[in-house]
């Protein structure tokens, strides 16, 4: 066990370090350094002056070295511009003898943002907090309620209510938050025809969620993700109701609810905890949408706004962030699957 | 002229549509009666909820290439402006029509004072072009590198599933936002992928021919010349663009330009559909492996490349033709994102996601812009969602 999670995490560890690197190479291409030179500068640089910034910003040198500044195990650069030592390392004011050699993200030090004016670290933080509570009352609202559908459909297989619920997890499934919200936002929200039971945006929810302002944004986002796992579980209870323990159960004369709650239930939720956990990546792109289209200012509207100002350091951070909530997700959907399961043994 | 009442509206709507009802019923009248003599496709027809689902599918590809081909069904030009239509409700009459205008806006006006049903039909057109071709070139990928990653196993596997991994832990929304921006594709790092990613449908269809037909070396050498001339200039075309790095050919041999950023849009679909195609293949190859027929043809001195292609992936079919059907839903769903987020389509683009995002800044007011395509989307992928439900409940059945 403890060679497997070594493995796993070592593996982990070499994608969010290919992955920093992708993201750091995709935006540090020469026009989107010209981008920020203009946004720094003014937008009438010229070219001359477009290639001075970013010689004297440390942006010259080659890729591979400023990925090891960023990630902490190459020096920063230093360079004298006039009578004073610039450096990455050396904040604007401080002394140049007095500031560390190595700044990056080892060292804690995750850059500053240039659309939010704050450091990364700072507003990652406060974003994901966010972001956090989203997600917290998304899993509530849609883990329960897909497992309830997947167990009610998959106890008797083909009656009337498998079909109706089939159908329901089928349409949501086939409804992308942008579709739903939209939806959701006309019918309950909109002050033209809507029956105007909830807002229509979630800006106040950041400070004081309340039923009124944060019921949108988290059925809009458990919706899509709920039809997936009600259908596996669904084919999960199918298949476990059919195994021969249950139909010893029925012969010896128990109860069909406690057949389905005392002998069934426990071995039909195994496949659905893996299928929950491997949803976090298909939430995180829900949330991004969703943040968007109720302006509720968390981790993926930071992403839009940082993708969109091709703020470096920023999207830098938040991608670091989300691929280690995805690979730390799958982590625990692995070890939770053989822990619940005795009958899968790791070689 | 007084609005339309809501009957009216659906009765025009019903009236306009009739090119479609009429091609949707010759195919379910054709289709039924030769069900028995046509596999699966046939099959499906003993279905009601693959038929339901089919029929909402053809609907809309129908629809589709009314409009593309025989500008059809459209009532309004999706682009231009009528004035003091701006936001009207449906069934609203067209102001100052002239004789030959359709006298009234079905679905309303949006914010630019549009026909909102028009640009519906039209957005049909788009993704119809799209998705489905998008989603053919992710599988050829993933079938191409998923066969022998499954079949071969050892590092190759490896280095591939690990790939794969990559960029499935990627966020998707983050991807498009680095991928579909205009200074991406100045860099010409999109253009670099797509001679990549096209490159694998010839592959696999050079290896194909080649791994049955190498015994007879004539037939071979000519099947090759054929499809290396055709799809070689296809792909040449297709990649050389004269607005980004890759620009090669003269221009007089450039059959064709895909127009500004749709290329980056199909690339980044493709680039992101492929990989779960690659791990479904692999999977299905790791089963498939162990069957007696393969052993037989191993026996037989058959190459690897034969018992891969012309063995596994045949008895892969069942699953991959379902997997097909929700992945183009999925396309679909993902060009409304990047729609929706504003990149890679131009601003005007009637496409649905595009449609759905200059909606929604007034939605609390006026709902019906970004409903209608809204709704519009949600049945498509409806469609091939019951689908692919119906084909894998007639698929298990034999």
């Amino acid at each position: 066990m403890l060679l497997f999670l070594l493995k796993r995490i070592g593996t982990m560890l070499l994608t969010a370090l290919c992955l920093s690197f992708i993201v750091f190479f995709l935006t540090n291409q020469p026009p989107l350094l010209e981008k920020v030179a203009k946004y720094e500068g003014n937008s009438r640089m010229s070219d001359e002056e477009v290639a001075r910034y970013l010689e004297n910003n440390g942006f010259g040198q080659p890729m591979l070295v400023r990925y090891g500044e960023w990630l902490g195990v190459v020096p920063g650069w230093t360079r004298e511009v006039g009578d004073d030592i610039r450096g990455r390392c050396i904040p604007p004011g401080a002394d140049p003898a007095t500031a560390p050699e190595f700044c990056g993200v080892l060292q804690g030090d995750w850059g500053v943002s240039r659309v939010f004016r704050d450091d990364v670290s700072a507003i990652v933080g406060t974003r994901l907090y966010m972001t956090g509570k989203l997600m917290f009352w998304v899993m509530l609202l849609m883990v329960p309620a897909a497992l309830i559908i997947g167990v009610l459909a998959g106890m008797r297989e083909g009656s009337k209510t498998d079909r109706t619920l089939s159908t329901f997890s089928i349409a949501t499934t086939a409804t992308p938050e942008y579709v739903s919200g939209v939806i959701l936002i006309a019918v309950f929200a909109s002050s033209a025809v809507g029956l105007k039971w909830f807002k229509g945006t979630a800006t106040s929810a950041m400070d004081n969620a309340t039923f009124e302002n944060f019921f949108l944004p988290v059925l809009t986002i458990a919706l899509y993700g709920m039809g997936y796992i009600a259908r596996m579980t669904r084919a999960s209870m199918a298949e476990v109701m059919t195994a021969q323990y249950i139909r010893t159960a029925r012969l010896k004369g128990v109860t069909f609810r406690n057949i389905v709650l005392k002998h069934a239930l426990r071995n039909a939720l195994i496949a659905p905890f893996t299928v929950i956990m491997l949803q976090f990546p298909w939430l995180l792109n829900g949330v991004v949408i969703v943040e968007t289209l109720f302006n509720y200012k968390g981790l993926g509207w930071a992403l839009v706004q940082a993708a969109g100002n091709n703020d470096i350091d920023l999207l830098l951070g938040i991608s670091v962030v989300s691929v280690f909530v995805v690979l730390v997700t799958q982590l625990i959907s692995d070890i939770g699957y053989v822990y619940l399961n005795p009958r899968i043994r790791i070689s | 002229m007084e609005p339309l009442s809501w009957g009216e509206i659906i009765l025009r709507l019903a009236i306009q549509f009739i090119p479609v009802w009429i091609a949707l019923a010759l195919t379910f009248t054709v289709s039924i009666i030769y069900k028995r003599r046509l596999g699966l496709y046939g099959k499906l027809f003993d279905n009601t909820i693959g038929m339901i689902g089919f029929a909402i599918v053809m609907f809309w590809v129908f629809t589709a290439l009314f409009v593309g081909l025989f500008d059809m069904i459209i009532t309004h030009d999706p682009l231009s402006a009528v004035s003091g239509m701006k936001n009207e409700v449906p069934g609203t009459p067209l102001r100052g029509a002239e004789d030959g205008d359709y006298p009234y806006y079905l679905l309303g006006g949006d914010t630019l004072a549009r026909d909102i049903f028009s640009r519906m039909v039209q957005g049909s057109w788009v993704v119809i072009r799209i998705a489905p071709l998008a989603t053919l070139f992710a599988f050829m990928a993933g079938i191409t590198l998923g066969l022998p990653a499954g079949y071969f196993g050892g590092r190759l596997d490896t280095v591939l599933s690990f790939t794969a991994n990559l960029i499935l832990a990627f966020p998707v929304i983050l991807l498009f936002y680095l991928l579909v921006t205009p200074e991406m594709v100045a860099s010409g790092i999109p253009s670099y992928m797509a001679i990549v990613l096209f490159v694998l449908p010839i592959l696999f269809l050079c290896v194909l021919i080649n791994s049955r037909f190498h015994t007879q070396p004539m037939q071979r050498n000519v099947m090759l010349a054929v499809i290396l001339v055709v799809f070689g200039w296809l792909y040449l075309s297709l990649i050389n663009d004269a607005g980004t790095p890759v620009n090669f050919l003269p221009s007089s041999l450039d059959l064709f330009d895909i127009p500004g950023g749709i290329l980056v849009v199909f690339v980044s679909v493709v680039f992101v559909n492929a990989p779960t195609v690659f791990r479904i293949v692999r999977g299905l190859t790791l089963d498939i492996q162990t069957r007696d027929y393969v052993a037989a043809a191993q026996t037989r001195g058959e190459g690897p490349w034969y018992i891969m292609l012309w063995e596994i992936l045949p008895n892969a079919r069942g699953p991959l033709i379902v997997d097909f059907c929700l992945r183009i839903g999925y396309t679909t769903i993902l060009l409304g994102t990047l729609g929706f987020f504003g990149l890679g389509l131009p601003s005007d683009s009637p496409d649905w996601g595009t449609t759905i995002n200059q909606g929604r800044k007034l939605l609390s007011i006026y709902p019906h812009p970004a409903i209608v395509p809204a709704f519009a989307l949600l049945s498509l992928v409806l469609g091939l969602n019951l689908l692919a439900d119906g084909l894998r409940e007639e698929s298990l059945k034999d």
